[in-house]
This record gives C-alpha cells, structure tokens and sequence, in this order.
C-alpha cells in the first residue's frame, strides 16, 4: 500500500476522536495523535484497534507505545504488511 | 484470604467511595459482584430534598468499581500486582429503575476487551428482584506500576 493511500485510511480513523480540529486540518505524516490532535490514551487504543481492523494486522504493545505520529503508524502498518 | 477478598483489598477506594462489598464469580471474561447502598449513605440528604433515591453517577461509579476495575485487577494479576493507575475513560449507560437507600444491587460485567491498558466492558446492574436497573458500556484505561 502506497504511504498516501495509508495517510488517507488513517485520517478517516482518526478523524471520530479528534479534539483539536484545527490541527486536523493539517493532518499529515508529522502530526502526533496526542500533541496535535489532542486524542487521549483511551482513544488511541480504539485507533490502533482499528488500524488493525482497516489493515487486516495485528499491533503488538512495542508497536503501540511507538506510534506518536502519523509517520510512525504508516511506518508500522507497512511493516506489518510485509510481515505478512 | 480468598482470591475475590484480594481484589476487593487492592481496590483504591475507601468509605464513603467504596461500592463493591462481595465478588461472586470472576473469570477472564467477566465479573460479578454485588453492593448493599446504606440507609445512611452521606448523599441520600441531597439527592433528592426529602426523596432519597441513589444518585445515576453512584450507580455508574458502583458499575465501574466491580465491573471494570475490579475485572481488571483480576486480568492484572499475573504482574504480581502491588500497585497500580486506574482511570475512567468512558461511560455510556442507560436507567430504568430506581434504587432506594438499603438496596442490594448486582453487577454483571462482560469483557468486550483489555488491550493496551484499555478495558472495556458491557456491564449491567440487576435489583433484589432481578429487574435490570441500569446497563451499558464502560471503559477505563488500567496499568500496573
């Protein structure tokens, strides 16, 4: 899967918890799910649980405590994919 | 001292916050626990002036303590648990019936998941009588530390 095509899967995931909507405006690979977007750490889990639901992967606890920013996710996801 | 005694030991809360008197069966899937509110409970003389009834909040908070803290306690237990956070991230629960001072309540929770700290749970409080007073979905973010 193209990065693009990752960004935009995870932009419609997020978008339900985002509290900073200004910040999602410029949603893109460097912003950070909790520093921009202002999500908390209950909603990120639903994120993750549904990036691996969207993705068809599973995210291990590593993965979770690295996924800070957009980047980080698409990174993640694309490695996972080719795990698989 | 029993496993469910233990539980109820590591709970955080005190008299008068403490909503869980008895755990009857706890597994990785679920929980459930009971809770007699006394007569003499400090928020019977403001809710409501001259009708005291058990306040919604109380009866969600009574939810919470057994059906997701004390669930997660138990699903903790292999870390050797000495200490641990516990925070409520989300409440989302109907009424139907009113639970007045001396009730007996019970609580049966349903783990829908525990994952990354984040239990969430379909729980649902029962009458004397087995007439359903209040369910719906609660989660909170629990981590041992």
């Amino acid at each position: 899967m193209e990065t693009k095509e990752i960004i935009y899967c995870l932009k419609k995931i997020v978008k339900p918890y985002v509290q900073n909507d200004l910040a999602f405006q410029d949603f893109g690979k460097d912003t950070d799910f909790i520093k921009d977007l202002e999500i908390n750490s209950a909603n990120l889990v639903d994120i993750v649980l549904d990036v691996e639901d969207e993705f068809n992967i599973a995210i291990d606890n590593d993965s979770m405590d690295k996924m800070l920013t957009v980047k980080d996710a698409v990174e993640i996801i694309k490695t996972k994919q080719q795990e698989q | 001292m029993s496993e469910h005694q233990k539980i109820i030991d590591l709970l955080p809360y005190s008299h008068p916050f403490l909503f869980v008197d008895e755990l009857e069966k706890v597994t990785e899937n679920g929980i459930l626990g009971t809770h007699t509110f006394p007569m003499d409970a400090y928020f019977y003389k403001g809710h409501f002036k001259d009708n005291p009834v058990t306040p919604g909040v109380i009866l969600t908070e009574c939810m919470a303590q057994i059906g997701v803290v004390c669930l997660g306690i138990f699903l903790l237990k292999d870390e050797e648990l000495q200490s641990f956070g516990v925070a409520l991230s989300n409440a989302s629960i109907d009424y139907y019936l009113p639970v007045l001072p001396g009730e007996k309540v019970k609580v049966v929770s349903e783990k829908l998941y525990f994952r990354f700290g984040k239990l969430k749970c379909k729980v649902r409080m029962f009458n004397a009588e087995e007439k359903l007073v209040c369910r719906g979905e609660i989660s909170g973010m629990i981590k041992a530390e």
